[in-house]
This record gives C-alpha cells, sequence and structure tokens, in this order.
C-alpha cells in the first residue's frame, strides 16, 4: 500500500508541476485572477456599500448567499458532533465523586445517590488531577479580554481587518481556554449546552431573517438596500448596517459550534472533566 | 537549462503548494493510523489555502481596505492598489469549515475507537471480516 500511494502521490504531483508551469508568475498583477471581476469589487464597494474593507463587503453582500450556507455547514458540522457523541454516549457512570474542596478528601456515591448542594463540595472524575493554580489565574485574567478583542474584531470588520468568523472563533476560543484550564464542568456552568445549542441555529437564522426581511421588503433575498425604510438611512448605508447585521448571526454561530464542538470531542460526549 | 531557472524561481510558491499537497495526499493514502490521515488531510488543506491566498497577491499592491477610510466614499479607488480580496473571501469561510470538518472526523474517530478499541486500519478491517 505504501508502495502504491508513493506511486500514486509522485504522479499527481508531476502532473501538477508540469500544469503549474503555465501558471502566472508570483504577484503578477495582470494574473487571470486578479483581472475580470475582482477590480469591479475592488472599485465598487465603498460607492455600493460604503465599507472600506473590501473583504467584509465581499463576503457579506457580494457573496452573502455562500456565507450563508457557509454558516449552515459550520452549523450542521455542530450538530453532527453532537448526535454521533452526545447522544449515544451521554450515559451517567455508576459511581459519582465529589471532592471536599477544603480538605481534599474525595466521597464516592452510588448511582441516584445525591450530594446535598453546596459550594464545599466539587463533582471530580477517575482520572482528577489538581488543577495549576498559575494556569488558572492567568487564563481567568486573560478571558475577559480575548472577549473583548473577539467583539472588537467582530465590531470593527468594516473598517479593519476582520469580521464574524475571525472574532466568532476568537470568542469560541475563549471559552474553550476557560475549559482547558479549568475544567469542562466549569466551562458549562458558565455556556450551558443548552444555551450553545440554542445560540447556534439563533445564529444562522439572524443571517437567514436579515435575508427573509429584504424579501419581505419586496426586493432581492439579502439586498440590504431594502433595509433603509426600516432603519431610516440612505440604501448605501443600509447596506453596511445589513452587511453587520449578518457578521453578528455569523460570529454567534461561529462562536458556539467551536465551543460545541470542543464540548463533544474533549468529554467524548459525556460532559464530564473534559481533557 | 539557463532560461529553465528563471521561471523556476518565478514560481516558487506553486513548487511549495505541490510539495505540502503531496506530503497531505501520500499521509492521506499510505498511513494506517486514521488520525494520521485525518493530519494528512489538514496539510491537504492548508495547501490550498496557500495556493488561493498567494492566487490574490498583486506587486505594488496593499491589503484589501481602503486607505481612505469610511469618510472617502467618492474617492475614485484603483484596482491596481489593492490585493484581489475574492481568494481571501473564499478561504477566511474555507479555514471555519475545515476546523467544523475537522471536527466531525475526529468525532467519527472517538465513534471508532469506542466501537473496536483501536484506530489503525488493518486492525479495524480485520475486525470486521471476522464478523
Amino acid at each position: 500500500m505504501k508502495i502504491i500511494g508513493l506511486i500514486i502521490t509522485i504522479i499527481t504531483g508531476a502532473f501538477l508541476v508540469y500544469a503549474a508551469a503555465d501558471f502566472p508568475a508570483w504577484a503578477d498583477p495582470n494574473s487571470p485572477a486578479s483581472t475580470y471581476l475582482s477590480p469591479y469589487f475592488i472599485e465598487n464597494s465603498m460607492k455600493d456599500t460604503s465599507v472600506p474593507n473590501f473583504v467584509t463587503s465581499l463576503l457579506a453582500d457580494y457573496r452573502g448567499f455562500d456565507t450563508m450556507f457557509e454558516t449552515t455547514v459550520i452549523f450542521t458540522a455542530g450538530l453532527v458532533c453532537f448526535i454521533l457523541l452526545r447522544i449515544s454516549g451521554g450515559k451517567e457512570p455508576e459511581t459519582s465523586h465529589y471532592r471536599h474542596v477544603l480538605t481534599g478528601v474525595t466521597v464516592t456515591l452510588k448511582k441516584g445517590h445525591k450530594i446535598p448542594e453546596s459550594e464545599d463540595f466539587e463533582r471530580i472524575d477517575d482520572l482528577w488531577t489538581p488543577p495549576d493554580l498559575i494556569i488558572k489565574t492567568g487564563c481567568r485574567l486573560m478571558i475577559p479580554f480575548i472577549q473583548l478583542f473577539g467583539l472588537y474584531v467582530i465590531a470593527h470588520g468594516h473598517s479593519s481587518p476582520g469580521g464574524g468568523f475571525q472574532g466568532g472563533v476568537i470568542l469560541g476560543a475563549s471559552i474553550i481556554l476557560l475549559a482547558i484550564s479549568h475544567d469542562l464542568r466549569t466551562a458549562l456552568e458558565k455556556m450551558r449546552e443548552k444555551v450553545v445549542a440554542i445560540l447556534c441555529p439563533i445564529g444562522v437564522s439572524i443571517y437567514a431573517g436579515t435575508g427573509a426581511l429584504c424579501l419581505l421588503l419586496g426586493v432581492n433575498f439579502l439586498d440590504y438596500s431594502a433595509l433603509a425604510s426600516v432603519l431610516h438611512v440612505d440604501p448605501i448605508a443600509a447596506r453596511s448596517h445589513g452587511i453587520f447585521m449578518v457578521e453578528i448571526g455569523v460570529g454567534i454561530a461561529v462562536m458556539t459550534t467551536m465551543i460545541w464542538i470542543y464540548n463533544n470531542i474533549s468529554s467524548a460526549g459525556k460532559y464530564n472533566q473534559g481533557l | 537549462m539557463a532560461e529553465l531557472i528563471p521561471t523556476i524561481i518565478a514560481k516558487y510558491n506553486y513548487w511549495i503548494y505541490i510539495t505540502l499537497m503531496m506530503i497531505g495526499l501520500y499521509a492521506m493514502i499510505a498511513k494506517n493510523n486514521l488520525v494520521k490521515k485525518i493530519v494528512g488531510m489538514n496539510i491537504f488543506q492548508t495547501a490550498i489555502i496557500l495556493y488561493y491566498v498567494s492566487i490574490g497577491v498583486k506587486k505594488g499592491a496593499t491589503i484589501p481596505i481602503s486607505t481612505g477610510g469610511h469618510g472617502a466614499v467618492h474617492e475614485a479607488v484603483h484596482a491596481a492598489d489593492y490585493l484581489n480580496p475574492l481568494p481571501h473571501v473564499l478561504m477566511l469561510t474555507a479555514i471555519v469549515v475545515g476546523v467544523a470538518t475537522l471536527g466531525v472526523a475526529l468525532a467519527l474517530c472517538l465513534r471508532i475507537y469506542s466501537r473496536y478499541n483501536t484506530l489503525e486500519e488493518d486492525e479495524i478491517l480485520a475486525q470486521i471480516r471476522k464478523k
């Protein structure tokens, strides 16, 4: 198998090298990719949408339909992880362990028994190790700033590099950092499973809903200029605001998908202490 | 030979992507462990992302953000001054979708491991044939 694989790889590589000989040279301004459609986007983005970041206007306006389905793909991927791992793997174990925080004594309970609600006990697993104080404190200090930066990246997608996808990933990473530095249960207390599962389709719905709102106002799907009558601005500014609404939807969907996938994979669907 | 060298240098980016892509393809075909196959798939994806981003590069151009800012609506914008934003948009979504598909692949691996107790392809196939 290894030799066959090597032969296939070398033949494919040779074909690609042969084809690449006809490709435009590195950084050629007259390459086919930069001559037909992209000058239109660069020259008309400011006139059409008043968004200085051409990538954002292209992402959410000119190619809005494509991005909407990319968001749907992400949501579907999160859903698949949930169905594969959580639905079949989410059984409660036979015994559960609780640790008394002040003394370090561990109590083991059989299934069905519960410890009275108290701050002194925390739920732990078989493979529990003491958390590192430096990492815990450092991450706790960093996470609010990471989240603030994530919101900044979403909100400033119009005039600087950023947007819903990047900001959403940063926001998701802040919760994942909490799950890594403490444990998954702490992160789940901050961002519950149900909240994640509800916010993810809401993010996609904000995107599709903005498009449907344009449809209700009598123009094409995702033609944000129709929002001018609702927002009381001129059509060009309305397109800019429409892009922002869509970016918020993308940000929510991406953030929750990252958290959803991490929660399910790191605990194999059991939602215990995680990694 | 003397005229071949400038061609090789002018298109050096493509040789890097082809090499990376073939490393990924070889890992997907030849590696026995499923996680190593996923790593190969990701190397393959990264090569394609790098290839697309390099298509958008233009000599003497800056990043695709208008230098005039919000106020310069009526200022003429010259396409030659800015990088091609189209590949950036395509890859922006492809990166996030790549992470999501990686999650699905790892979830499938977890399910396979919980059923067969191994991630080696030949051992899984042997167990399937036995049944």
